[in-house]
């Protein structure tokens, strides 16, 4: 499955500055291994040892945060948009 | 002399402890942690005394040695220095002998806890040179933002979510700011909020100059400290909702506890509405895992489901040996009548929730009749008129006759009710 995937700014230097970028995989968690393969370095920035999302990460599947959804084994279809977005904002 | 310069040192991540210099940013780099505001508390100790604080303006700029501005602020100069009420009558009925309210309800000049936070944000973002400020909001950031940007000069864009109710609307547009509704919830706007700061390059108070704005909060606790006769409440119940407020206050209270400008030692209670209550689910489960949620309350100001700083509120209140409780719709506005009718307080749900927590916590027995406790009132009942207008009596309507007056007078059993006002 080739879906798009929105780089936040911290981690562009792993894309060359690219803010959006393709990767493959039928889940979310496979799609950000797969982007490890194409930019070393950028996975554990997202996960922690033990694999899990990182506290401060949020991922979102065309747009619905995936804690709503089946967390990192959530699957993806071919044109999904991910999202990956620092959680530290807000206060209204 | 450092009388000009602030005493920040540097910007530091609170989960990896990297340092960063002080700029506009909020994000660590490493592992996307929160960047807090450093200072030379060395260098602070040396010059503030109570004696000099007291001796300056009632502002939140009292505590300026320890806020991250350069120079002499010029922003808020009436913001801050809140009343801190003793609330008798209010004790009295529940049976709390030293129960206060730090009132937010009246402060300058948005009526809210923000125009603390925005002072200090939109001072710093024309310290680095933005033009343009902006903030993702539903409510008070956004009046607080679109006042001071006006009072500043700033060009001002406020994002809310679609059908936010029109006097938020019009409490933005009215001072020049542009309004760009989104379709979609508060989360929604938060995250496209992310994304245009990270692309326009414009000052977002409550993302890229985060960490500046929510040093503003700590002037709440400041100013309990002080108000209280410069010693810490025993108990103090705060509201979350992103979870800014909180861990500033209870971070005011051990910055003065370190400089030696306090006596004794507080607890530090957390309030959520029951219909968006992720902080509280964690803390009465005694997991640090904050499971989001989405709102369904009527504290529409505290109504967030995945706060950002959640995991800084457990620490803080289980640090401090606090606790922490929710509130439901119905309790809210009992609470917020409450406080109108003992105190002649108008607070918005968010005042009703944290009242409504502080009395649960004294009926739990963690709170004593005979200790100090202060309830944090954040915002103005006025501005969220539609909680409670369902919820409270309507007029009466009667011709303008004086005869028909006695009857009615005569009705609601007017002549027990003041006798003794003649």
């Amino acid at each position: 499955m080739a879906v798009k995937v929105r780089v936040p700014t911290p981690l562009r230097r792993f894309t060359a500055g690219i803010d959006e970028v393709p990767a493959d995989g039928d889940s979310v968690r496979a799609v950000l291994e797969n982007l490890e393969v194409r930019h070393p370095g950028i996975r554990e920035r997202l996960l922690d040892d033990k694999g899990e999302l990182r506290r401060f990460v949020n991922v979102y599947l065309n747009g619905d945060d995936i804690r709503f959804l089946e967390q990192l084994n959530s699957k993806v279809k071919d044109g999904d948009d991910i999202s990956i977005v620092p959680a530290i904002a807000g206060g209204r | 002399m450092r009388k000009a310069m602030s005493y920040v040192t540097c910007l530091k991540c609170r989960e990896c402890s990297q340092e960063y210099p002080v700029k506009p940013l909020h994000v660590c780099e490493t592992c996307f942690g929160p960047l807090e505001v450093v200072y030379d508390y060395e260098a602070i100790r040396a010059v503030m005394t109570r004696e000099l604080i007291e001796s300056r303006a009632h502002n939140l700029w009292r505590y300026r040695e320890l806020l991250p501005v350069e120079g002499e602020p010029d922003m808020g100069p009436f913001s801050g220095f809140t009343p801190l009420i003793k609330a008798s009558r209010l004790g009295a009925e529940v049976g709390l002998k030293n129960l206060y309210i730090k009132d937010d309800t009246v402060n300058h000049p948005t009526l809210s806890y923000k125009d603390r936070v925005v002072s200090v944000a939109i001072t710093k973002a024309r310290e680095f040179g933005f033009t343009t400020v902006s903030c993702a909001s539903t409510g008070n950031l956004a009046t607080a933002v679109a006042a001071h940007a006006a009072r500043a000069g700033l060009r001002c864009y406020i994002f809310m979510p679609e059908g936010v109710e029109a006097g938020k609307v019009v409490g933005s547009t009215i001072y020049g700011a542009q309004v760009i509704t989104i379709r979609g919830n508060y989360d929604d706007v938060n995250r496209l909020c992310s994304e245009i700061a990270d692309k326009y390059g414009w000052a977002f108070v409550n993302i890229n100059i985060r960490p500046y704005y929510t040093e503003g909060a700590k002037t709440f606790g400041f100013e309990v400290a002080e108000q209280l006769g410069w010693r810490l409440p025993d108990h103090i119940v705060v509201p979350t909702a992103g979870g800014t407020i909180l861990p500033k206050v209870a971070k005011a209270f051990k910055e003065f506890q370190q400089l030696g400008l306090v006596e004794g030692n507080f607890k530090i209670h957390c309030a959520q509405a029951a219909g968006s209550a992720p902080v509280i689910r964690a803390l009465h489960r005694g997991t640090d895992l904050i499971t989001p949620v989405k709102p369904d309350t009527i504290a529409k100001s505290i109504a967030i489901g995945n706060p950002a700083d959640g995991f800084y509120v457990l620490g803080a209140v289980r640090e401090s040996g606090g606790w922490g409780d929710m509130a439901t719709d119905p309790e809210i506005i009992d609470a917020i009548k409450l406080l109108a009718r003992t105190e002649g307080i108008f607070a918005e749900p968010a005042g009703g929730t944290t009242l409504a927590v502080a009395l649960k916590l004294f009926n739990q027995g963690r709170i004593h009749p005979n200790e100090i406790v202060v309830v944090s009132i954040t915002g103005n009942g006025y501005k969220t008129i539609e909680a409670v207008a369902s919820a409270i009596e309507q007029p009466i309507i009667i011709e303008a006759r004086l005869r028909e007056f006695d009857a009615l007078y005569e009705r609601l059993g007017g002549n027990r009710a003041v006798a003794g006002a003649a």
